[in-house]
């Protein structure tokens, strides 16, 4: 059946910001999906609230809206542009639910929009849980015994005649939010409040636990004419108990006979069509029991998944390409393969290595939470690897982690395990933690058995087995020696993943210390090298055209040579927070720019979420570690042939620029690695800044804390710590006291030398500044190329003070209140900052600016996280820019192509705001701080800052109210600037209410206080609490600031209970005054959605009226 | 099976060599081979699961096979899911040979299968290699041991494969026998018979297993509702007389054929067949059934086909969605069909089954 022509404009819903459970894989899903709708010739318009995606560049739709992502935004959006049909099955759990709500509200009817891809009976059958479950056993499929409630006395009902342990999953959620297991009545209780509160429609799923069992994953397509395929089946290493998304997942299945394959094939089939999704990719999650095969069904999305985008990348079969062109109409026999070119996409890869996916959590983030996985989803990212062989695939997934190991230990890192007794190891290894993998390694080592372990952990003995492999390798190369190592020696333990670092570590003793170095030279004098091999969808059987590799030691390579010069990309390895989506965005943007410029690019990156591992992003694909050794096994590859033009370190964020300085210095393209380190010697850096006359808070260095008392004994407190070479300010903290900074020392300390991110060390010291307080923070970024002309890209004002990390404030472009003179200020100094660095390619300058003056906090010569809000705001493509300018063009040159317009910068404002993922972490404290949370960002954009600030944080999730009560409670030094917030919303005619302290000191200058709450520490029994007020829902907007060491066990409570409540909380007084001003404007203007498009478009020309 | 902590296997090294030359670094797995050498023609196979099933199915009968996924041997093997009574390939060349089998089903490792069914093999190998070799230049003898690389390139190159020999004669049943204990009755000519395939039939019918020499008299004197004609290895220009008893037999009974049954009633109808160049072996070819345009994924396993164009009184009713070859026929005037896939799966997928319920319907319709 071919392309449908009856629609002609279709809405696609992207997936909002990056959050746990829900990251880059819909930027890849929906970027895939634009590109093939618009090749098919549809107009597309998309809504997504995330900037820092690929797929909200103005040129992959017709009509890009970067609004909120809600259900009245949706229908203003439906209404203007009056699309044929909606896909939905694209943007993860968020465009589904979108979905669902428009269908139940009617606009889906009243504008005549077809759902595509998965009907709403096909979604509801698959979302419900209870409806799911009938729908399995009526064709015959096992489910684990269950019952569903929906109110507590329900629930414990429920209880009585399953039996513990149970799981308890809600309905409609995402990641596994609110799910979990109950051994006792007391934790049954507990998660079953939780669960029903998670779920939108109050109502979870009590399943009979069957923990232990085996996982499995497969993904399934189906066509209109109802063909059916499997692309790709998955095992967890994790036993069930674990979120597959917090597992390690192996690809393909390893223990499962083929007579127990294709039952779960049949089943999975009969799954997708009983659900009824009509076209597209499903993901249907299995379990089995080991002891006897018994298979039951354990969940189905009815849309492209995290797990989708893994498979795609493990098999090379591109799920969301094809899943958009089933959607609108083709079927599967009538699309190409892309791979091969030959057949067609109806057939089911084979594959002929093994793929590991490995989670990363971000537990130090987050202190108070226990790092224990389980049936809720906490990792922030993850790092996949492709092997010959499981050894292989693992050890260089752990080494992709970037966690500072280098394998499945062999490093310094295995002392921690070696340290415990047996018993101890073993119990340790039972719960599911980030340490499990090494946790069975070393037990393994030290001869415990694969029985006991399995007990134990009830990891499958095959995958024991494997490691134990790894184990004998290294017992058998450690008896060798690194100089009687024979090739075919080299050979094998390659072959099963070891890192020469790794070997390195293992061969150094008390007489000799080995490099990795070392081991390089001497396994590379024996011959051996790794091979590529490539990525093709059929394990070989044809001939194929897409240049995706990995690394492995065979016979015989595969990169097909050419002559063109090239650029090599080290991408941003695994998502963390502070290193996301923004960054794969700036190396994808490199590619294409590129590309476009006549270069063949050639990308090395290790995220599977990614846009920049789709092999048609770049002209070659390396899925390989980002790690001294695999980096540099490319790169020697790559110089065989052609010409080698150099390798961008800049765009991928700390993980490449780790690596510019093992680099031939004439490779690394743009500025220096030099210049890189000049802006991170905090020595060099000062005398820099003094040398420019450009002001800095006072500090210095210190790899003691007597160094760091001394510093803050010159400069006084407040006092910021942190440590140098990181992002996203790990470990940073602001101390006001000796006592305080003496613990900050220590803490950093204890990460020791493991290469940790923040760890302290001489090489390593921690830098300790005055903290500037009330000061607003200011970033720049912009481009400067090797004539010396710099490019501003974007100014941006920060809404929360310096104090809160940049990465967790909101900013405004343009700058809402700072004076065209400060500006000027800034722009000098950041401009004379890029020309003593010598930048070629992109800057970041952090500001601070208190009363008027302008200090310099920090410069980096790099993509900073901003760049892609920046682009979006302004319309100016920073990355494409410089990137072109890294390989010699001028920004002169650049005007002259048409390629560098002006930046527009009147008629909108665009507000960037944070995403924090509190609620996963309830044990953490909301506060932000220094250091940074968030997991991704939205963006507001309208006419004037207010309406795009209210935009922002309605598209953030925590929608400003339009009437209500507002509840204050702030520390002293914000009493007068919360006087103003509470002044303006009493004369928007929000009612009030505020902590005693608080209450007093509004009444005292004219506002009406109706509710005076009671401190939590105080106890005056005659008011209420705060916690009591959230919990009676007559608040809307909760306001409360702590400040230093100061009433932090209150405000802890009470944000807390905000959260749990679903109360909006803004935790600084800068924020309140922007939200004061963003309701002001809503309450004048009314929401009006407009496209970027459009924003760009009269941004060029005339400014917009305002309605 | 490694019996002390951190004590690495023994390795055997062994070479694979091709009759072109090509030489391939291993060890030594499964049984030792007479003279330390094994031969036989070289193919290769692309499913992910499924090892025993295809090491033990007739058809490969004179071949060594390559598995293209790495692991190979992790989920053991059982009884249950021999497809003959004893392997016979020449040899199987891996990447890994699991050290260490896990599922409940297992009752054996696969290497102590391969020992105790004297077949020999080869791990270690680039396979992937070995596969994009193959892919170019068609299968091919080879040999493998742990002899030097002389020998086994002269035994390589003294190796027949087997084109030009009747493979048929050294895997058919010796005496017939009887399976099922259905209404119908079928006689299933056994050219290399796979068991899935005669569970598939015993749930139709009474199934007799007969020689691939049995006459088209003795056949129908048996009264059977319905003849089967069998998967089985080699070229099937070679099976000596069998077409021309397919022949006597058509009109006479609804026939089914499967793989070399299914070239064998195309040969009875006056079609050629023609060699592949590195024939169909995996679980994942997509085959479109031309009467509903539906695509079915099936489990695969020949190196030669019909060649289209040369059959008269048959329409195609299958092709290869990949390469367009012919894959299933059916006579427009008598009852008798064929496929060249394997619907019965064992292994692969189960999405052409429905082909029995269309023989059972073919029989109870009867001629």
């Amino acid at each position: 059946m071919p392309r449908r022509d009856d629609i002609h404009t279709i809405l696609l819903i992207g997936s909002g910001p990056i959050v746990i459970g829900q990251a880059c894989e819909f930027d890849y899903s929906g970027t895939q999906a634009c590109r093939v709708l618009k090749e098919e010739g549809y107009r597309v318009v998309l809504a997504n609230s995330n900037p820092a995606t690929i797929m909200t560049d103005p040129d992959f739709a017709d009509r890009t809206y970067i609004e909120p992502l809600d259900v009245e935004v949706l229908t203003a959006i439906i209404d203007r542009e009056r699309p044929d049909a909606l896909l939905a099955t694209l943007g993860g759990q968020t465009a589904l639910n979108l979905a669902m709500e428009l269908v139940e509200r009617g606009v889906l009817e009243r504008f005549n929009v077809e759902l595509i891809g998965a009907d709403a009976t096909a979604i509801a059958t698959a979302e419900d849980r209870s409806q799911f479950k009938v729908a399995m056993q009526e064709i015959g499929l096992g489910v684990p015994p269950s019952a569903v409630a929906h109110d507590l006395d329900e629930s414990m009902e429920a209880i009585r005649h399953l039996g513990l342990p149970v799981v308890i999953r809600p309905a409609y959620i995402l990641g596994g939010k609110g799910t979990g297991i109950a051994s006792t009545e007391d934790e049954f209780r507990q998660l079953a409040i939780i669960g029903l509160d998670a779920s939108p429609i109050s109502e979870i799923l009590i399943e009979r636990s069957i923990a232990g069992w085996k996982e499995y994953e497969l993904e399934v397509m189906r066509d209109r004419a109802d063909n059916c395929v499997i692309i790709c089946s998955i095992e967890n290493l994790d036993p069930m108990g674990v979120h597959t998304g917090d597992s390690i997942t192996v690809a393909p299945a390893q223990t499962l006979s083929d007579v127990e394959y294709q039952l779960m094939r049949d089943a999975a089939f009969a799954c997708i069509r009983r659900v009824g999704v009509e076209t597209g990719g499903s993901n249907v999650q299995f379990a089995i029991n080991p002891e006897d095969g018994t298979m039951v069904v354990i969940e189905m999305n009815p849309r492209v998944s995290r797990s989708s985008a893994l498979a795609s990348k493990a098999t090379g079969f591109p799920i969301a390409k094809i899943a958009a062109r089933l959607a609108v109409g083709y079927t599967l026999d009538e699309i190409p393969n892309d791979i091969t070119s030959k057949t067609p996409a109806c057939f089911e890869p084979s594959i002929d290595y093994v793929v590991t996916k490995i989670p990363r959590w971000a537990f130090e983030k987050f202190p108070g939470t226990p790092s224990v996985l389980g049936t809720q989803m906490q990792s922030v990212g993850e790092a996949m690897a492709i092997g010959r062989t499981f050894p292989e695939s693992l050890q260089k997934g752990l080494r992709s982690l970037e966690l500072g190991r280098l394998g499945l230990n062999c490093d310094p890192g295995e002392a921690e395990f070696d340290a415990l007794d047996d018993d101890e190891l073993v119990r340790r290894a039972a719960v599911g933690t980030p340490d499990r993998p090494f946790q069975l390694e070393a037990a393994l080592r030290r001869g415990i058995t694969i029985e006991r372990l399995y007990a134990a952990t009830r990891v499958d003995p095959w995958f024991l087995d494997q490691i134990s492999a790894i184990v004998e390798e290294r017992a058998h190369v450690a008896a060798i020696g690194f100089e009687a190592m024979t090739a075919r020696d080299w050979q094998r333990v390659k072959r099963l993943g070891f890192s020469d670092a790794q070997l390195a570590w293992l061969w150094s003793n008390f007489e000799k210390t080995l490099t990795a170095g070392d081991v390089r030279s001497r396994r590379l004098s024996m011959g051996i090298a790794p091979v590529f091999k490539t990525v093709d969808t059929c394990a070989g059987e044809f001939e194929a055209n897409t240049p995706y590799h990995y690394a492995t030691y065979e016979d015989t390579d595969e990169v097909v040579e050419t002559d063109r010069p090239k650029v090599v990309i080290l991408g941003s390895g695994p998502n963390r927070i502070g290193q996301g989506i923004e960054f794969d965005y700036c190396c994808v943007h490199a590619s294409f720019a590129l590309r476009d410029a006549g270069y063949e690019t050639v990308m090395i990156n290790c995220n599977p979420e990614t846009v920049s591992t789709d092999y048609d992003t770049s002209d070659r694909l390396y899925f390989e570690p980002l790690t001294e050794e695999d980096v540099l096994n490319v790169i020697d590859r790559e110089s065989r042939f052609g010409e080698f033009v150099g390798v961008i370190v800049s765009l991928g964020g700390q993980t490449p620029l780790k690596l510019a300085g093992l680099l031939q210095e004439h490779l690394v393209l743009g500025t220096s690695a030099a210049s890189i380190d000049l802006a991170e010697d905090r020595e060099r850096w000062n005398s820099l800044c003094a040398q420019l006359e450009i002001p800095q808070p006072a500090g210095g260095t210190a790899s003691t804390a007597e160094e760091a008392l001394a510093i803050t004994a010159h400069i006084g407190y407040p006092a910021l710590v942190r440590p140098s070479y990181v992002l996203g300010g790990r470990a940073m903290t602001i101390v006001y006291d000796d006592e305080n900074l003496q613990r900050a020392m220590k803490e950093l300390s204890g990460f020791g030398s493991l290469g940790k991110e923040g760890g302290l060390s001489a090489e390593r010291p921690v830098l300790v500044d005055r903290f500037l307080e009330d000061a607003t923070e200011v970033d720049v970024d912009a481009v400067r190329d090797a004539t010396g002309e710099v490019l501003i890209g974007g100014i941006m004002e920060h809404v929360e003070e310096a104090g809160v990390h940049s990465g967790d404030s909101a900013c405004a472009i343009p700058p809402p209140t700072l004076s065209a003179q400060v500006i000027s200020v800034i722009e000098g100094y950041a401009r004379a900052i890029a020309e003593a660095l010598e930048v070629v390619g992109l800057i970041n300058v952090q500001f601070a600016v208190r009363e008027g003056q302008v200090f310099v906090i920090e410069a980096n010569p790099r993509a900073s996280r901003t760049v892609p809000f920046v682009a979006k705001a302004t319309g100016v493509p920073l990355v494409k820019v410089a990137a072109r300018v890294m390989v010699g063009a001028t920004l002169a040159e650049l005007r002259k192509e048409g390629f560098l317009t002006p930046a527009i910068t009147s008629g909108h404002v665009a507000v960037k705001e944070a995403v924090l993922p509190f609620s996963r972490f309830p044990e953490a404290d909301s506060v932000l701080g220094p250091e940074m949370r968030s997991t991704g960002e939205v963006m507001g954009i309208d006419r004037t800052f207010g309406l795009a600030f209210a935009k922002s944080q309605m598209a953030a999730g925590g929608r400003l109210p339009d009437a209500g009560s507002i509840f204050l409670s702030l520390a002293d030094r914000d009493k007068a600037a919360g006087l103003i917030v509470a002044r303006r919303l009493a004369n928007l005619g929000f009612t009030i209410a505020a902590t005693v302290g608080t209450a007093a000191h509004l009444n005292e200058n004219g506002v009406a206080v109706e509710t005076v709450v009671a401190k939590l520490t105080d106890g005056d029994s005659s008011l209420p609490t705060a916690v009591e007020l959230l919990a009676t829902t007559k608040v809307n907007l909760v306001i409360n600031t702590p400040r230093g060491s100061g009433p932090r066990s209150d405000g802890y409570d009470i944000r807390s209970a905000a959260g749990l409540y679903h109360v909006p909380c803004l935790t600084t007084v800068a924020a309140g005054l922007a939200a004061a001003q963003g309701m002001a404007d809503w309450a004048k203007h009314g929401l009006e959605v407009r496209s970027l498009q459009e924003h760009h478009q009269a941004g060029r020309g005339e400014q917009l009226e305002l309605t | 099976m490694s019996t002390d902590v951190h004590t690495r296997q023994q390795v055997r090294p062994a070479l694979l060599v091709l009759s072109d030359g090509e030489v391939f670094e291993g060890e030594a797995i499964g049984a030792d081979s007479p003279d330390g050498v094994a031969t036989g023609e070289v193919v290769f196979n692309t499913v992910l699961s499924g090892y025993q099933e295809v090491i033990t199915d007739p058809s490969y009968a004179g071949q060594v096979i390559a598995f293209t996924y790495p692991h190979i041997g992790n989920y053991g093997v059982t009884a249950l899911d021999d497809e003959s009574r004893r392997p016979f390939c020449r040899g199987i060349i891996v990447r890994e040979m699991a050290r260490r089998r896990s599922n409940w089903r297992a009752d054996e490792d696969l290497n102590e299968l391969l020992i105790r069914t004297g077949v020999p093999g080869i791990a270690g190998i680039d396979t992937r290699r070995l596969t994009r070799h193959l892919r170019d230049t068609g299968s091919m003898p080879g040999a493998f041991g742990t002899t030097d690389e002389a020998t086994l390139l002269k035994a390589a190159q003294g190796e027949d494969g087997t084109n030009g020999i009747d493979m048929v004669a050294q895997v058919t049943t010796a005496n017939p026998y009887v399976v099922g204990n259905g209404q119908r009755r079928v006689v299933a000519y056994d050219f290399g018979i796979k068991t899935t395939i005669l569970r598939h039939l015993g749930e139709l019918a009474t199934v007799e297993i007969v020689p691939a020499t049995m006459s088209a008299s003795e056949v129908l004197a048996r009264q059977p509702d319905g003849v089967f004609l069998s998967n089985g290895p080699g070229d099937p220009a070679c099976v000596v007389g069998v077409a021309e008893t397919i022949k006597e037999l058509i009109g006479q009974v609804p026939i089914f054929g499967i793989c070399l049954g299914h070239q064998l009633l195309a040969t009875a109808l006056g079609a050629e067949t023609y060699k592949l160049a590195f024939g169909h072996h995996g679980g994942n070819h997509p085959v479109r059934r031309l009467s509903t345009g539906s695509i079915e994924i099936t489990s695969q396993n020949h190196n030669f086909a019909v060649a289209d164009g040369t059959l008269a009184s048959a329409d195609v009713t299958h092709i290869n969605l990949n390469d367009g070859v012919i894959e299933g026929i059916r006579c427009r005037d008598v009852p008798a069909f064929s496929v060249q896939y394997h619907p019965e799966a064992g292994p692969g997928p189960h999405d052409a089954r429905y082909l029995f319920e269309e023989f059972a319907d073919l029989m109870d319709k009867g001629t």
